[in-house]
């Protein structure tokens, strides 16, 4: 079973963040890095580059596939998760924590209340695999 | 014979169902001044006798029985005839690129040997399956300096190939790019004084031997590169050189990129050839092109797949690091095998048999009355002549003792009247090198008329 955090929002797209401030650290769920298998490369955009709401700022490579990661919230790259340039196995290890992907400066937080939930995004996952 | 294979009848049928009546409507979108509306120029349908009859005629007018000593950035050295035969087996003739990959395990092995090689040459620690050629490889290596470092300027020195320079001038010419000349000094390298690298610069582009043949200080470029964060592509023209000198690797290169024609590919009339292309292991992901890695199967037996495809064209077109990373596989497939069959020994000998050999050509011309040897750096088989006279004029009166006798340099540097470059390698034989002295030594003594345009 994979490991959804509570404090966390969702997407449908299995990006989760983590709202602080006006500010929201963004990766990708433990159920998302389960799919891709073992992540071979990231992906990322420069600090200071700006998105819209689901518009793809990076991707994941895997052994499997590669798939696009999506803006949760629009806004602007604040942080960059450097260290997964080297090791991007840190995505498999540990989603939540060291394999955090970036952090932005969010144009509209209210956007965050569009998001799933815990409980929702479990629901989710659960209905995606019944298909 | 037919050779379309739809019958006027069939074409009006289909035609109809498209409810059109003429085969130009299908091109009506096509601007009428973009259209072709002449007949193609190459005249009337023809016998199978006379086409063969029309072709011998052709090729009579090659000059088969002329010495040359042009060079330039395409290279007539020796070519074991084994490499026809073995390409010329179907399996790898009429193959075009493996999308199937992994039941193409014969083409994946000779490319992870094209790897190899090309690595041990360069001294580098990954390479491609290989490129178009040196010209578009020098282009790929500049777009990716700049993903690498995320700079968008570029120093390339003025003794890269004109050719390669146009490219990277096409290929960045809708780009952010800042493409800046590196001159060169009277030495024939370039000139490290004038090297202005800064926080904005991608990378430095040079060349070894460069275009006029001579050998760059690879080192010191790329220390002064890497102090400011950029990178040093080195590229050359002449592959043979590896033999002799020491490796853009082991000089400090990031990216190595150069022609492979040199290893038993026919000159062709200037292509196509065989673009080398090798970087280092931590730049892996921002090379183009493909890579075949070896692996086992489950069996344990030794396989070999294509790997990092991920960022080509026919997987994801949008995200690929280059658009034109379908290689011309026959032909990294005669480099692998003149370089398996020369070996390590034979292409330092062959290296060896050029740098003599372009030596005692120098040492002879550059003793003549009215010439010398343009430019002072060391060389490795193509060097500058300086002339008396015009060298297109000297250069076209060679033509009637049957020499090519190099290349007239202000074709590309217009100051350059007076100077030639000249090519020896190891196919051109000590008659010929003494023939072309003696006849640039009578040329020196023509006397040039006082009046050119008595108008």
């Amino acid at each position: 079973m994979s490991n959804i955090l509570e404090d966390l929002s969702y997407t449908k797209d299995h990006e989760w963040i983590r709202v602080s401030g006006d500010s929201a650290t963004v990766g990708i769920t433990d159920h998302a890095q389960n799919q891709l298998g073992d992540v071979v490369y990231v992906e990322l955009p420069r600090v200071g580059d700006k998105f819209d709401l689901s518009e793809s700022f990076g991707s994941v490579e895997s052994v499997k596939a590669v798939s696009e990661i999506y803006m949760p919230i629009a806004g602007t790259v604040t942080q960059v998760n450097e260290a997964l340039n080297e090791s991007p196995e840190k995505v498999n290890e540990d989603p939540y924590g060291t394999g955090w992907m970036i952090v932005i400066k969010m144009d509209d937080p209210s956007q965050v209340d569009s998001l799933l939930s815990a409980i929702e995004y479990e629901d989710y996952i659960k209905s995606e695999g019944a298909e | 014979m037919r050779y379309i294979p739809n019958s006027p009848e069939e074409r009006e049928s289909m035609l109809k169902s498209l409810a059109l009546t003429d085969i130009n409507d299908l091109f009506q979108r096509i601007p009428e001044n973009l259209r072709l509306n002449d007949a193609i120029g190459i005249g009337q349908p023809m016998s199978e006798p006379d086409l063969i009859a029309h072709f011998r005629h052709l090729a009579s007018q090659n000059a088969a029985d002329f010495q040359s000593f042009l060079g330039a950035g395409a290279y007539s050295h020796f070519i074991p005839v084994i490499i026809d035969s073995l390409i010329s087996r179907s399996e790898f003739f009429t193959a075009y690129t493996p999308y199937q990959p992994e039941l193409s395990q014969g083409t994946l092995q000779y490319i992870f040997e094209f790897q190899t090689m090309v690595c041990q040459l360069t001294g580098m620690e990954v390479a491609n399956a290989s490129l178009y050629d040196a010209s578009t490889g020098v282009a790929e290596a500049v777009l990716m300096a700049q993903r690498v470092t995320r700079r968008n300027k570029i120093i390339i020195a003025g003794s890269v190939h004109p050719q390669y320079r146009e490219v990277v001038k096409t290929y960045t010419r809708n780009l952010d790019t800042v493409v800046e000349i590196l001159p060169f000094t009277e030495a024939g390298t370039v000139d490290l004084n004038a090297l202005k690298i800064d926080k904005e610069t991608a990378a430095v582009v040079i060349q070894s031997p460069n275009f006029f043949g001579c050998i760059e200080d690879l080192a010191s470029l790329a220390d002064a590169a890497h102090q400011s964060g950029a990178l040093l592509v080195a590229c050359f023209s002449e592959a043979q050189s590896l033999g002799a000198l020491k490796s853009p690797g082991a000089c400090g290169a990031d990216i190595v990129v150069g022609e492979g024609q040199s290893f038993g590919i026919p000159l062709s009339y200037g292509g196509p050839y065989c673009g080398l292309f090798a970087t280092l292991d931590k730049y892996i992901r921002q090379m183009p092109g493909r890579l075949v890695g070896e692996t086992k199967d489950d069996k344990g037996n030794r396989g070999y797949v294509l790997t990092l495809s991920t960022r080509e064209q026919h997987i994801r077109r949008e995200k690929a690091t280059s658009n034109i990373c379908t290689n011309q596989g026959l032909f990294a497939l005669m480099a692998t095998i003149y370089l398996a069959t020369t070996g390590r020994k034979g292409v330092q000998e062959v290296a060896r048999q050029n740098l003599q050999k372009a030596h005692y050509a120098a040492s002879a011309i550059g003793q003549l009355p009215g010439y010398s040897i343009k430019f002072s750096a060391p060389f490795f088989n193509e060097f500058v002549v300086q002339t008396p006279r015009p060298a297109k004029d000297i250069l076209k009166n060679l033509i009637d003792r049957k020499i090519v006798g190099g290349l007239a340099l202000d074709t590309y540097y217009p100051e350059m009247t007076n100077s030639m470059l000249v090519c020896v390698t190891e196919t051109t034989r000590r008659p010929a090198i003494d023939q072309l002295v003696d006849s640039l030594a009578s040329e020196a003594e023509i006397q040039q008329p006082v009046l050119e345009n008595p108008e």
